[in-house]
């Protein structure tokens, strides 16, 4: 299980404050983060594998601390953003699932065989030589996924994974999720795909408000947008 | 859920595979004698030769087994080059030189698009990044170039549509065609995304050879579906790091 400490981190962009000083220690299997836009969510979830870098403060994954460990961070944090599209970065569908073991230089066969058990997973492997973009999209936030899951990362964090879909595919995606043994932290605005979640944390104005169980955490969330 | 081809029309050439003699024959050949065709029919405005370059690469075709209409397609969207430039040389030097230059565009171009319909984009790039090697001392990134190359081939689609989606916004709100008014929100929307694949391209650690001290875990990915092929497949590593 990853353990997660977040210390009093503030992120500044410019004179923009996105996160005012946000202390948390996440060691739940599935959190779930919900705000309005501009609330500091999608910066809070950039932080935990070191894609934004904190302005003060630390994020610390499993003792790495993300300002000084990076890459070690995004093999450990894996990330999955809120279009796929800008995520796929292959012309063809084993092509982009290979992509993350580039850095490991493993023997083609091994490599090969990883691809072909993350593809079976996601019941992509008849679209393996088939070009990204002619995906429809759950089958690109699918693919999103396996290359995100490729180098076993043990914590992926998702960043509104059902925002762009149809009712169909986010259902299928939200399952996707719910069946992952990975440690899970879930950007979204999407209240129906956490209420199994373990812990939810509410942000507004840089800033968790509420920081509970699902039911408790969603209600006050729902009373404060009225 | 199926493949939705909504943005196949601003695709690039993709692999067609195959056991053909012209599958098989290693990515570095194909590539050497791309560049020597390139080189060659350069220097030359025989018809002779340049007939019997296009003959053969017509037969690569067939060697290959890919259909006729794979060559008329790669031609076709070329016609609105093709004709100025027949037009332009025939008027100002000569016929003959006219249709040579036309033969040799359609003959380079129908080679590559073989070349790419027979080998697969990574098995290209491998190549090209084993090619670029030397060049390291250069300043050369040989990985960087490959990586440049991949997101050319996956973008051009991608950037297709989102000129497909500007056009129709832009004509649902009554304008015409107006190149300024599509390349301006086209760029801003392509400056954005390029820094979302930025992002991506740090998040799956494949931006940069160079590997921090701490080991990555053992990439076995996850537990096979019931049923599915991938059962067979040998037990995952353990989940601790």
């Amino acid at each position: 299980m990853t353990t997660i400490e977040v210390t009093d981190v503030v992120k500044r962009f410019e004179s923009f404050e996105a996160l005012k000083g946000v202390s948390v220690t996440l060691a739940e299997k599935r959190i779930g983060v919900v705000g309005s836009n501009g609330s500091g969510k999608s910066t809070f979830a950039r932080l935990l594998n070191g894609l934004v870098l904190p302005t003060r403060g630390s994020v610390v994954v499993d003792g790495l601390d993300t300002a000084k460990a990076g890459k070690a961070i995004r093999r450990r944090v894996g990330f999955v953003f809120q279009n796929p599209d800008n995520q796929i970065v292959f012309p063809v569908v084993e092509e982009d699932v290979a992509f993350g073991l580039k850095g490991l230089k493993l023997p083609r066969d091994e490599r090969e065989s990883l691809v072909d058990t993350v593809l079976s997973r996601y019941g992509l492997e008849h679209l393996r030589q088939q070009p990204a973009h002619t995906l429809s999209g759950g089958q690109k936030q699918l693919l999103a996924i396996a290359g995100a899951l490729i180098t076993n990362p043990a914590c992926v964090v998702f960043d509104e994974p059902t925002t762009l879909l149809d009712l169909r595919n986010a259902r299928m995606i939200a399952r996707t999720i719910r069946e992952m043994e990975q440690t899970v932290i879930v950007v979204t605005h999407d209240l129906a795909l956490l209420n199994e979640f373990d812990r939810v944390l509410v942000f507004d104005e840089g800033r968790i408000l509420v920081d509970d169980a699902p039911s408790a955490a969603l209600a006050r969330y729902v009373e404060r947008m009225q | 859920m199926s493949p939705t081809p909504s943005s196949e029309s601003h695709a690039p050439a993709r692999t067609r595979p195959g056991r053909s003699p012209l599958h098989r024959m290693p990515a570095g050949i194909k590539l050497l004698v791309l560049a020597a065709a390139g080189t060659g029919l350069a220097f030359t405005t025989s018809l002779w030769v340049l007939g019997g370059a296009l003959a053969l690469t017509g037969a690569g075709y067939a060697i290959a087994r890919q259909p006729v209409r794979r060559l008329f397609g790669v031609i076709r969207p070329m016609i609105w080059l093709l004709v100025p430039i027949f037009l332009v040389q025939g008027f100002m030097e000569s016929w003959i030189l006219a249709v040579a230059i036309v033969t040799r565009i359609i003959t380079l171009v129908a080679l590559a698009q073989l070349v790419t319909l027979t080998t697969p984009s990574d098995t290209m790039i491998a190549v090209i990044t084993r090619a670029l090697t030397p060049f390291r001392v250069f300043g050369v990134h040989p990985g960087k170039v490959a990586l440049a190359i991949s997101l050319a081939l996956r973008f051009l689609p991608v950037i297709g549509g989102l000129a497909q989606e500007v056009r129709d916004a832009q004509r649902a709100r009554g304008l015409g065609h107006n190149p300024l008014a599509l390349a301006l929100p086209l760029l801003i929307r392509t400056l954005r995304m390029a820094g979302d694949v930025t992002d991506a391209i740090e998040a799956r650690s494949g931006g940069d050879d160079d590997e921090d001290a701490a080991p990555a875990r053992t990439p076995v990915p996850v537990t096979p579906r019931a049923g599915s092929a991938a059962a067979s497949s040998p037990a995952p590593a353990p989940r601790s790091s």
